[in-house]
């Protein structure tokens, strides 16, 4: 573990050992044991259906494990309430487009005041990054593109200090440049030392990012590595092989 | 009270100018009342049919304090509004909870059967014998505005309602707090992950809700007294500014508030005598009763189109089993023999209460092609069924084409009604139903063209085998129509047109894409259990001897639907069930030895007790989407399943992997440096390792 420079990997942030996580009776989780250093960004990747989302929700206390634990910061976490880990520092931004689509977009920022940083604060943190926010702000986020929606939920990464950002498939139904200039944000946001697990179908533009990527296979992570290390097993993995 | 005004006023534009007071202030009580509704749906997506209940017991406690202990005025309104209004919207919390994300009917039953259960309790708390009234807020004061005598009682709610529009409109949209509260609704796991506490924030939303509705019931208990029902249905009266607002607009709501009171202060004001040109025996005077519904008939029908949902589809927790004829043969026979030992040994009056349950449960079949597998809310299968009385108390004498002629009535009616309302969906076509199920109950059958008298005398069927003239047989006869209802709707299951209503209820988008006609689908089936309805309806009145329009008002719907939905909507069994527990609540208190008890009678405390069961049992068992007969029944299969189980494989359903992980060792204890190690072996980017870990 002392090959990567700046990353400290003493007690990782984040760790899942052994969880085991279902829908209903239908066990989708067989095992899972994954980390995320602190400082660190951690790609999950794998094929539709590997149990990538249930991961993230596992993490982010929006799915209790039905075996195994997940520590935060060296802490057992199960059964917290997402709200819980929100205000512990863990961001979550779900899958498709993590916005209230029917409050404007400053309504939707005074959501992320829960931090302790004040509207105007989280607004001036947001409309630096994404002036394109500042001209929409009165309007009703559902109303705004596919980019720009996912944009506003990225500034909830930025505003909220967070320790921990849980990102699902950012580049879900955008465009490559799109997803591009989202990746420099993820990259920006990791600059300041939080931890970040991204969880991506498609690797490319995440493992530009990513310090370290796991691959997940049928609810087990089958492979972890640096994202060179990986990027030739990919294929395999994508294809079952 | 107006029409006193009417003839005594001086001037027409006295008149005119007392009625728009009198408007104003029902508009500012309804827009109260409709504001806490839009609030606690817009926060929870839970359409609080017992809203007016809850406005109903703010105005009975004012009264407790204020009349029976006699506090002063403010401080009693103080009281309720800041005290006890909160501490019922905690309750109201905790009986929705857990109501995300589950179906529409479920979400109506609930608060249905909270509704109902209200309904049923203030009598019991304030004896409906004593008199009630409420004083006005300073007596009978006046001011003098453009020569009409405006009351401060009038000027106090008109400026309280004001004060509410502003505040609430502050509050949701100026305030943390009422964003948190939008959020919720928008996504609630998102607002999770964002810190909000939803628990928390749907109680601030109840409290609310119940403040608002206690507030506008103490408002207008002046005026109309207190007596439970008139008092719950008039803040019912409420919903329809409430749509016109389509349940989140608070600006629609005040001008649909408007509208409303002024509507029905004009025709309560103008409307003194029955026109000319109304046939003999029709009376218009009747209409200024049900001007709210109208209203908010008329408001549904206005509403766009609800876009079909092409999100993937419906999750819903109901599962519809597929009945097999050997079990409807079975089922068939069983109740004809069991109906007809019953028929032999109970008393004359229990074989009446018996033959209700089971004319009960054919109008609760009626629900299950129509909510149980199409999923369409009805709140009027009750009215359908008094249709159907109709027709056999005016036709054919007896004779099996009065039966006949009551299912196609009824299918009629209910077609006519399906037409405009075809366009709804979940709590919007639940609205329609019950409006038209009110306007059915003032207007249609108040005509003494059609009732000369509350109870229309119904000469029994007269079959050529059969003497029915004797309570008991006509017994076993209403088991046989059950049965024979029930089959109709096991074929009907198992036909095509089955599987469309089925298709439909799972996903509306998906039918539409396959070409599938989904308004003929749903005018069929709601024409098709509105017959059934009227075909329970008839043989009700044959059970009586007489068709009763007291046992088909609107408020009587609600006990049907909330026993159908305990016994189970999706399956004949169900229905049956749902019934004979409706005729049980007559039945058990009927056994119980009667002696004298805490100041009152045994009988009459078992009687209080199960008029509440119908709420409470909706409430509760209401909330499992597939009935107490399913789940008695999936929970025999468990226990077979699991005494044929292997004793070892019993622990756990959940399927179990072979393979344990060497990494899933540390579970359940602190953190070692030995899980660091595993940690580094995990993370490490070893190559051997993770060559191994994927051939593994």
């Amino acid at each position: 573990m002392s090959s990567h420079e700046g990353v400290d990997h003493d007690v990782p942030l984040l760790e899942l050992r052994g969880v085991r996580a279902a829908y209903g009776r239908i066990e989708v989780l067989h095992g899972v044991d994954l980390a995320v250093p602190e400082g660190a960004v951690v790609a999950l990747l794998g094929p539709n259906g590997a149990g990538k989302t249930t991961t993230l929700n596992v993490c982010a206390g929006l799915m209790e494990p039905t075996q195994g634990s997940v520590y935060l910061a060296g802490r057992r976490i199960n059964g917290a309430a997402p709200d819980q880990l929100a205000r512990l520092g863990v961001c979550t931004i779900p899958e498709g487009r993590g916005v209230f689509p029917n409050l404007t977009v400053r309504e939707n920022l005074s959501m992320m005041t829960f931090s302790g940083r004040s509207l105007p604060e989280v607004e001036a943190v947001a409309y630096e990054r994404f002036p394109r926010l500042a001209e929409r702000r009165s309007q009703l986020a559902g109303t705004m593109s596919g980019g720009e929606q996912q944009m506003l939920a990225m500034a909830r990464g930025l505003a909220t200090d967070p320790a921990l950002l849980l990102l699902d498939e950012l580049s879900m139904g955008l465009a490559p440049l799109i997803v591009e200039e989202l990746y420099a944000i993820v990259a920006q946001i990791a600059a300041t030392g939080v931890s970040i697990l991204v969880v991506e179908q498609f690797a490319r533009t995440v493992l530009g990012v990513a310090d370290y990527a796991a691959i997940m296979a049928s609810g087990r992570i089958v492979q972890v590595g640096t994202p060179a290390d990986l990027e030739a097993e990919l294929s395999s993995a994508y294809l079952g092989g | 009270m107006l029409a006193v005004l009417a003839q005594t006023g001086a001037g027409a534009l006295e008149n005119f100018l007392t009625f728009t007071v009198f408007g104003v202030v029902l508009a500012s009580v309804y827009f109260i009342a409709a504001s806490g509704l839009v609030v606690t749906y817009t926060t929870t997506g839970i359409f609080n049919f017992a809203h007016g209940a809850v406005g109903m017991l703010g105005a009975f406690a004012y009264w407790q304090l204020h009349v029976r202990w006699e506090l002063p005025a403010l401080l009693s309104a103080l009281i309720v509004l800041g005290v006890l209004a909160p501490l019922f919207g905690f309750v109201l919390e905790r009986v929705m909870r857990g109501l995300e994300g589950v179906s529409t009917v479920t979400k109506v039953v609930v608060s249905i059967g909270l509704l109902f259960a209200l309904i049923k309790l203030a009598p019991i708390i304030w004896d409906p014998k004593g008199s009630y009234s409420v004083p006005a807020f300073f007596g009978t004061d006046k001011v003098d505005i453009f020569g009409a005598g405006v009351t401060y009682h009038q000027l106090i709610t008109i400026g309280v309602a004001a004060v509410v529009a502003l505040a609430l409109r502050w509050i949701l949209f100026g305030t943390r707090a009422g964003v948190s509260m939008r959020a919720v609704v928008d996504n609630r796991s998102l607002a999770q992950l964002t810190g909000t506490r939803p628990a928390r924030v749907s109680m601030m939303s109840w409290s609310l809700g119940s403040m608002l509705a206690a507030l506008s019931g103490i408002l207008i208990a002046e005026r109309l007294g207190l007596e439970a029902t008139a008092l719950t249905f008039l803040v019912v009266n409420a919903y329809a500014a409430a749509v016109v607002g389509r349940l989140s607009s608070l600006t629609l709501t005040a001008l649909g508030a408007v509208i409303l009171g002024l509507a029905q202060a004009y025709t309560q004001g103008y409307l003194q005598e029955n026109p000319s040109w109304m046939p003999e025996n029709w009376s218009l005077l009747a209409i200024r009763g049900v001007i709210p519904v109208l209203m908010l008939f008329a408001a549904l029908l206005l509403m766009p189109n609800a876009p079909l949902r092409t999100q993937g589809i419906q999750r819903s927790r109901e599962i519809v089993g597929r009945p097999t004829w050997r079990l409807a043969a079975i089922g068939s026979v069983v109740l004809v023999a069991i109906t007809a030992v019953v028929a032999l040994v109970v008393s004359d009056a229990d074989v009446l209460t018996i033959g209700m349950g089971l004319c009960f449960a054919i109008v609760m079949l009626s629900l299950v092609p129509l909510t149980g597998y199409g999923g369409q809310i009805s709140l009027a299968q009750m009215t359908f069924a008094g249709f159907g009385a109709y027709a056999v108390a005016t036709w054919f004498d007896g004779s099996v084409l009065g039966i006949v002629a009551a299912i196609l009535l009824a299918g009629a009616v209910g077609a006519i009604v399906a037409l405009p309302a075809l366009r709804l969906s979940g709590i919007y076509l639940a609205l329609a139903t019950l409006a038209f199920a009110f306007f059915t109950e003032k207007f249609i059958f108040n005509q003494r063209a059609l009732f000369p008298t509350t109870a229309k005398p119904v000469r029994r069927l007269e079959l050529p085998f059969v003497d029915l003239s004797s309570d008991r047989t006509y017994l076993v006869f209403l088991a046989v129509m059950f049965v024979l209802a029930g089959l109709l709707v096991v074929w009907l299951r198992l036909s095509p047109f089955g599987r469309r209503l089925q298709a439909m209820k799972d996903s509306p988008a998906a039918c539409a894409t396959l070409g599938m006609n989904l308004t003929r689908t749903k005018l069929q089936v709601f024409a098709l259990s509105a017959g059934i309805a009227g075909f329970g309806g008839a043989l009700m009145a044959g059970l009586q001897r007489a068709a009763d329009t007291n046992q088909f008002t609107a408020l009587q719907n609600l006990p049907i639907l909330l026993m159908a939905v305990v016994g189970g909507l999706t399956m004949v069994s169900g229905a049956l069930a749902g019934g004979l527990f409706l005729a049980s609540f007559t039945l058990v208190p009927r056994w119980i030895p009667d002696f004298d008890v805490l100041g009152t009678t045994s009988r009459a405390l078992v009687e209080d007790l199960f008029a509440l069961l119908p709420g409470l049992l909706g409430i509760t068992l209401g909330r499992n989407p597939n009935g107490a007969v399913a789940q008695i029944g999936a929970a025999l299969r468990e226990r077979k399943e699991r005494a044929a189980l292997d004793p070892a494989e019993r622990t756990s359903r959940l399927p179990v992997d072979p393979v344990a992980d060497l990494e899933s060792a540390g579970v359940d204890r602190p953190f070692t440096d030995e899980d660091v190690e595993l940690l580094d072996r995990v993370l490490a980017i070893d190559e051997a390792e993770v060559a191994a870990g994927v051939t593994a």
